[in-house]
This record gives structure tokens, sequence and C-alpha cells, in this order.
């Protein structure tokens, strides 16, 4: 019997995905190039690779997250990591002014901000999260606590701050793919790729917890220590791709419902690689876009969110319909 | 053989489970019955690892719950509870096929398949397998999430009101379907019914619980009584034997 779905098959799907998101990287690197190759495309492959990183792991957090909470309107933003992110800028800046945090070693900054993210979280997962559901549930409100405390003392630190230093703290706090550092890049491909490993081998792990809690548990699944992981996973790669260009926090949202409409399926195996295509995709035309069109007159986040919140908006309305 | 030693639960300041011990033996039929709030859920849920058990011990085949590996127990053991919303688009073949996720780990072999085409077959979900589990009706959705536990082929399968949503003729259809796993493979299967004239016609032993402890047990003839439904119920039944089944009239 022919199964009923409107989707097409993965193998095409997946081509096709991958054929555009090639496509975009070509346009991208190419469109309105004027002089030298060889500088042009140095300039805009660092620009290139770092999308693809961020998008990657923007997409593959989000969807983790949302397996684990068994819900898909929610991103790891919800536990408070862009306000964090922000509150360490800001104290940086406040403490040791615009010109020491400029001058800092790149992959220490970096370092530190990575670390300070996953040991927060690894923090409030250790004390709050007990397994149950409702111990899920608690964690993400005190996140969300947190993230109001986190926005409240930066907002606090930026009204003290000078006037100067505040415009160079509001400039770290767009989401920016164009002074993303060369060496960083290879350090977070490498953790991504390592999380990437540990995340493909659980792929038939999160298929159950997808299922939620009682039958996960049911099926055999060690629940508790299985989201546990998952959550540290999805830290650190929110944290990688947070540190890299700053906070991007609709994005995963937009892509990883993108890729459940794509995707008729439960299978992670397909709906990670399909998320990871459509946030390249998503990201490149949007930059291409940005830098075209727009001639620069922006941040990358404000052309997603605008687009990703009518596209989301357009979602939510659509299943309520059904 | 499920053995409860001295097990209770509690939710703030109430006692839900209060020092319940029973030895439920291995075969058959049992239903759990009493009026809402009596603990059986919870039972039910400390004995399938649901829950923990803060106080006493819960043992599967000797296996003490709270310490064996969770994969080991769910192979022995199986549980649906009464609410299954998931947020996950899976067809109903996808779900019966996670049943056999104990075993194979997601690598479904062809005993498997022979597995789920069967409790396909037997739970009369030819026609839906390959729809999915959003586009069903409450009654064929709660059917492909029973198929899914019988899909584990468990020696114990519990069920939390497996008749839910079902109208009069699929009710009838699963508890045929439970007696005969039971009497045909040896298994046993427990439940939390409402309809204590279910209950009574093809449980082989009946758990009556009252204020999170067993007030009764024993076979469907020694519970099915006045005196017992209005101890458990606190309602008024005629008693009337027909073809050699109870059945307790408590409507007027």
């Amino acid at each position: 019997m022919p199964p009923d779905r409107r989707s097409l098959p993965p193998a095409v799907l997946i081509a096709g995905l991958g054929g555009l998101a090639a496509a975009s990287i070509v346009l991208f690197l190419t469109v309105g190039a004027k002089g030298s190759w060889s500088f042009i495309l140095t300039f805009r492959g660092t620009k290139v690779a770092a999308m693809v990183l961020v998008g990657y792991a923007i997409a593959m957090s989000t969807v983790l997250f949302q397996t684990i909470t068994n819900n898909r309107i929610l991103t790891p933003s919800i536990m408070g990591f862009d306000a964090l992110y922000r509150l360490i800028q800001t104290v940086l800046v406040f403490q040791l002014g615009s010109a020491a945090v400029a001058g800092f070693d790149p992959r220490l900054r970096f370092g530190i901000e990575v670390a300070a993210m996953v040991a927060f979280s690894w923090l409030l997962y250790r004390w709050l999260f007990s397994g149950s559901l409702r111990g899920l549930h608690l964690l993400m409100l005190v996140g969300i606590v947190f993230g109001v405390l986190f926005r409240s003392l930066s907002g606090f630190l930026q009204r003290v701050i000078d006037p100067n230093e505040f415009l160079v703290v509001q400039d770290r706090l767009f989401a920016s793919f164009n002074r993303v550092d060369a060496q960083l890049l290879a350090v977070s491909a490498l953790v991504v790729l390592a999380v990437s490993v540990v995340v493909w081998r659980k792929a038939g792990v999160l298929d159950v917890l997808a299922l939620g809690r009682d039958a996960a548990i049911n099926l055999g699944v060690d629940h508790r220590r299985e989201v546990m992981q998952m959550l540290v996973t999805v830290s650190i790669l929110v944290a990688v791709s947070t540190a890299l260009v700053g906070p991007v926090t609709f994005f995963g949202l937009l892509v990883a419902n993108l890729a459940y409409l794509l995707v008729d399926t439960h299978r992670h195996r397909l709906i990670l690689p399909v998320a990871a295509l459509v946030a390249i995709l998503v990201l490149m035309s949007g930059q291409l876009v940005l830098e075209r069109l727009l001639g620069f007159n922006g941040a990358l986040s404000i052309v997603i969110e605008f687009l990703g919140g009518i596209v989301f908006l357009i979602i939510l309305v659509r299943r309520a319909a059904r | 053989m499920i053995e409860v030693r001295n097990a209770s639960k509690s939710y703030g300041e109430t006692l839900v489970v209060d020092d319940v011990s029973i030895t439920l033996p291995a075969g058959g039929v049992i239903s759990l019955i009493g009026a809402n709030g009596a603990g059986k859920s919870t039972l039910l849920s400390m004995i399938s690892r649901l829950l923990p058990v803060p106080a006493g011990t819960v043992t599967v085949e000797g296996m003490d719950v709270t310490t064996t590996p969770g994969d080991v127990l769910a192979r022995h053991l199986s549980i649906l509870r009464q609410d299954n919303q998931m947020t996950a688009r899976l067809t109903v073949r996808d779900l019966i096929a996670f049943g056999r996720y104990p075993h194979s780990k997601g690598r479904l072999t062809v005993e498997d398949q022979g597995h789920i085409e069967r409790v396909i077959r037997y739970l009369e979900l030819e026609a839906v397998a390959h729809r999915f589990l959003d586009e069903l009706s409450g009654g064929q959705r709660q059917r492909a999430f029973i198929a899914m536990v019988l899909c584990q082929d468990t020696d114990y399968v519990l069920l939390d009101e497996p008749l839910n949503n079902l109208d009069v003729k699929h009710a009838v259809a699963m508890m045929k379907l439970f007696r005969r796993t039971a009497d045909e493979f040896r298994k046993t299967i427990i439940l939390v019914l409402h309809d204590i004239n279910f209950a009574s016609c093809y449980s082989d032993r009946i758990v009556a619980m009252r204020n999170g402890r067993i007030a009764h047990q024993g076979p469907p003839e020694d519970i099915i009584t006045p005196c017992v439904i209005r101890d458990v119920y606190g309602v008024e039944a005629n008693i009337h034997e027909i073809d050699g089944k109870r059945v307790a009239l408590y409507f007027r």
C-alpha cells in the first residue's frame, strides 16, 4: 500500500536542499565581486564557513531542544543563553573598558564565553532537573527567570556605562557574520563536529525521546540521563554559535519548523540534516539580501527575525486552523 | 510475579498510596478498580517505574524496578498511561515499530517485522497503518498505542484505562484480545478499569483500592458483591448473574 505522504522522498529532498544550499553559497561568493578573486574568495569564504557552522549548530540545537522538551515552539534561548551572553559582553566592557576587551586574544575570550555558558547551564541542570516532566518545566521556568535577571543586570550596566563604551557593547550584541575570527572558526568546527558524532550515534534514542517521557521509559531508555546529556549538548552548540556571531534567537525556531514541514517523519537522521541544510540556505540568502539588496544597512538578525516572524506566524495559524 | 512490599507515595501532605503490600501472580488478567483518586494509577506507575518508589519495594520477577536497568525491565514489563500526546509526527506503523525498540534498538529484524504485522492484524489496524496519528480518531489512536505495548511482547503488560475512547464494539474486542493474549501466550495483563462489569466478565482476579490501600482482592465472584461495591464506591448495586458472569447494576 502506498503511503499517502505529501512530502518528497527523503533522498530527493536532501539532494534538492543540498543543491540549493550549494547554489546559494556559490551565489554569495560571486555576486557583485569586483577586484582580486583571491581576496574576495578568502574574505567571503570565511563568512561562508561561519554561516555554515552557525546555521548547522543552531538548527541542531533547536531540534534537539524541541525533542527533549516535546514542544515545537521553544528554542534553547528560553534558558537564558542570549541574556547570559549579553551580560558577559557588558560586564567585560564595563569592568575592563572596550580598548582592553578589543585587545584580548579572541581565542581566550571565546573560550571564556563558551565555558561560562556551558557551566551556567550545567549547574542549572544539576540543581533542578529531577527527571520528571515537571522538573523539565521547572528548569525552563527558572531559565526564563535567570534570563530576565541577566537582561536587567546588563540593562543596568549599560545605563551607567560611558556612552562611547555603550556603543561598543551594543555593536557586539547584534548577530553579525562580518567580524568572525578565522582561528575561532577552526576551533568551533572541531567542537561542533565532535558533538555531531555523539548526536548522530544517539539518533535512535532521540527518536524514542520524542515520544515523551513515559513512552521513553517504557521502551527502556534512561530518560533522565539521556535528557541531561542532550541538554549539555544543546548548551555547547548554542554557546559556540552565540560566541561566534552573537545571539540569533528566532532563527532556530524558524528552520526547525520548516524542517518538520518538509520531512513528514519522526526520524532524527532525516530531520537533523534537513534542518541544517535549511538553516544554511536561509542564512546564505538572508546575508545575500542584506549585503547586495540592502547594501549592508542592517544586521542579519533583523532580516531573519522579520522574515522568520512572518513565516512562524503563518505556521502557527495554519496549525491552529487544522 | 509482581511483589509490592510496603509501598507508599504522597503528593504533598496527601498519601496517595498508603503502605500497600500485594502479590500479583504471573499469568491471567488482573483488574484494578476503585473510585477516582483511590491510587490505582499511581500504584501502576510505581510498579512500572514511571514514578519513583519513595518507600517500600517493588519487584518484577525478582528484579527491583528502581535498580534494574531500564532496558532490561523493558523486555519484561510494558506500561501504557492514559494520556498519550506526542509532538512527533508518526504513522501508526512507525509507532508500533517502536514497541520493538527494547529488543532491537531501532534496527528492525525480520522477526520484529513479523511481530509488527501480527499486532497490526490483531488490532485491526491494517486500514490505518500508514496514516499519521494526528489524523486518527481517539479510539483508533488508543488502539495504536495499545498495539505498541503489545508489540513489545513483554510477560507483563500494564495498561491504565485502556478502554478510554473506545466504543462498545472495540472495547469488547480489546478485552477479548487481552483475554486471548493472557491465555495463549501466558502473559500477565494488569488493567486499571472503571467499568466494573468489564472487570467482572474478563478478569481472573480483581483488586479493589480505596484511599490508597488495597481494600479487597480476589476472583470476580468475591468482589462483585453489593457489599464490596458499597464499600469501594459508596453506591448501592444490584448484582445479577447472567450466563455465569456477575453483572452489577448501579444506574438507579
